[in-house]
């Protein structure tokens, strides 16, 4: 039975790992075809990476997004969430079900909607339109974590809050925020982890200013070449610092 | 102000935005799906045809065919494959290296999408690393034809739906009172009643609901197919871009992503008594 579940599990790390190792050995190549034989190692494609203006604009583009689209999604979360765990509202399951309702639907359907609309405004699409899409996007996903966040144990100490004359405003900026900071943290992360690797709103919904998965998605038209391995490593490494750092802080401390 | 106004106050940015960018445009796709194009301009007037056509135009109708087949093989797969992986962390690994053990077994869950597909084309090609080592060894003469076709789509979706299972069913299973398995055992059941009888039935919920999330990811993506899929077995997302792009048909992609929408609500309809969503 040891035996067997160590093979198990060797052979799930090989099939998980495989296409990882392969994207990060090979954009090392030396030559210009990422397969083997390995020829490397050189850092030349990460030097043509680096150093490709329209690369380093769809990164920034794709940071920029992320950062706002996850502050906005996060801040009318957090707002809702107060509203619908803390008062009684007619309609409050419908108003729920609304809240998380875009997670039910397929991002083509948001993306081919928002592009329509855009269209009967006349307005271009840009990098606003995707931002704009993206907080419909994180919305149901802070709205549902911090919602499960407030329990009645902060209840008693707003109960205080509000008894020593604090309005409603600063117990929601001093008590409640604070105290649902760990949840609010992590639903921040998860939602810029979305928004940076998000396509398929980014590729309807941008012309000129487009992201890093929609930039990656050009490259893809050349076939296979080890720049697509250099910028496609360079965003793993990103992502997986930022799931350690969530991993080992946030919750870590949360569960102690 | 009254409390209830107050709440409203709270909850009026959130709605606002959902209305003006979700429901909003949602209602338009709905109207622009009853629309016609005729020559390059949208027509006046509403009508079916566009549905009608999805139905009688075999080409269209083939998308969904194939997604259904795909996404239906991808998500027992990954079921399939999933379970023993989390099974093993949840039960077999010793607690404290779980948290670690979970973590390196989903770690490339988190790298880009789009660059994820790639690395299969890398894997799977011609001159990939599995064609050299199968020619190396002597199993096979020829390369094998395996990116570009529906072998290397599911092999993409599979790798990916595995790690998100993973992590679902793990935590069903960590849910699960040890309790029960060792009163089965005292009773007298061997591993084989214990799992079919006891821990089956129990994370069944955490198992559906992890498999109507691959089907409902699964079977809306553009991506895996588009990269992995070659340009013989289009899919229903495929379907849609197209006629969005080449065809310059708005209205037709509207329509199909209705159809896509309805399938999904269907889906659940019919996993709903399964499903604990509120409880993932």
């Amino acid at each position: 039975m040891r035996a067997l579940s160590a093979l198990y599990l060797t052979a799930a790390g090989l099939f998980i790992y495989l296409p990882v190792a392969m994207l990060v050995l090979f954009s090392f190549q030396d030559s210009r075809l990422p397969v083997p034989p390995f020829t490397g190692p050189s850092l030349r494609w990460y030097q043509d990476v680096l150093t490709d203006r329209d690369l380093m604009a769809a990164l920034g583009n794709s940071a920029l997004v992320a950062l706002a689209s996850s502050a906005v999604a996060l801040a009318l979360g957090f707002l809702a969430a107060v509203a619908l765990a803390r008062h009684r509202l007619p309609g409050s399951v419908w108003l729920r079900a609304l809240f998380v309702a875009p997670m039910a639907v397929s991002t083509l359907i948001i993306g081919l909607g928002l592009l329509n609309l855009w269209g009967w405004l006349g307005w271009p699409v840009s990098l606003w339109a995707t931002g704009i899409g993206h907080v419909v996007l994180n919305l149901p996903l802070c709205f549902a974590i911090l919602f499960t966040a407030m329990g009645d144990q902060q209840l008693s100490a707003e109960r205080a809050a509000r008894d020593l004359g604090a309005g409603e405003a600063r117990v929601l900026w001093h008590v409640t925020l604070p105290m649902v900071a760990p949840s609010a943290l992590a639903a921040y992360f998860l939602s810029v982890t979305f928004s940076w690797d998000e396509f398929i709103l980014a590729f309807l919904l941008t012309r000129f200013d487009v992201t890093l998965p929609v930039e990656i998605w050009s490259l893809l038209k050349s076939g296979l070449n080890p720049r697509t391995n250099a910028i496609g490593s360079l965003v793993f490494l990103v992502s997986v610092a930022l799931v350690i750092v969530l991993e080992f802080t946030l919750l870590r401390k949360r569960r102690a | 102000m009254t409390a209830r106004g107050q709440a409203w106050g709270l909850l009026a940015p959130g709605l606002l935005w959902l209305a003006a960018f979700f429901v909003l445009p949602f209602a338009g796709m709905a109207l622009l799906s009853l629309r016609v194009i005729e020559g390059r301009e949208v027509a006046a007037g509403l009508s079916g045809a566009n549905y009608a056509r999805f139905w009688s135009d075999p080409a269209i109708f083939q998308g969904l065919v194939n997604s259904l087949e795909i996404t239906a093989v991808v998500t027992v797969v990954s079921v399939v494959l999933a379970w023993p992986l989390a099974a093993i962390i949840a039960l077999r690994v010793p607690a404290r290296w779980q948290r670690l053990a979970l973590l390196l077994a989903v770690l490339p869950f988190w790298t880009s999408y789009v660059v994820r597909s790639y690395s299969w084309a890398l894997v799977l090609g011609e001159n990939g690393v599995v064609n050299r080592a199968l020619t190396g060894l002597g199993v096979i003469a020829e390369p094998l034809e395996m990116a570009a076709t529906r072998f290397a789509t599911v092999t993409g979706f599979v790798h990916f739906f595995v790690m998100l299972l993973t992590l679902t069913i793990y935590a069903n299973l960590r849910a699960l009172s040890p309790n029960y398995m060792r009163a089965a055992a005292d009773l007298g059941a061997g591993p084989v009643r214990i799992f079919w009888h006891v821990i089956l039935p129990l994370t069944l919920p955490g198992i559906m609901t992890g498999a109507f999330l691959t089907f409902v990811l699964c079977i809306g993506d553009y991506i895996t197919p588009q990269i992995l899929g070659g340009n013989t077995e289009l899919t229903l997302p495929q379907i849609i871009m197209m006629q969005l792009g080449r065809q310059g048909n708005f209205p037709m992609a509207a329509a199909l992503s209705i159809v896509l929408m309805a399938v999904v609500t269907l889906a659940y309809l019919l996993s709903a008594r399964w499903l604990r969503l509120d409880r993932v």
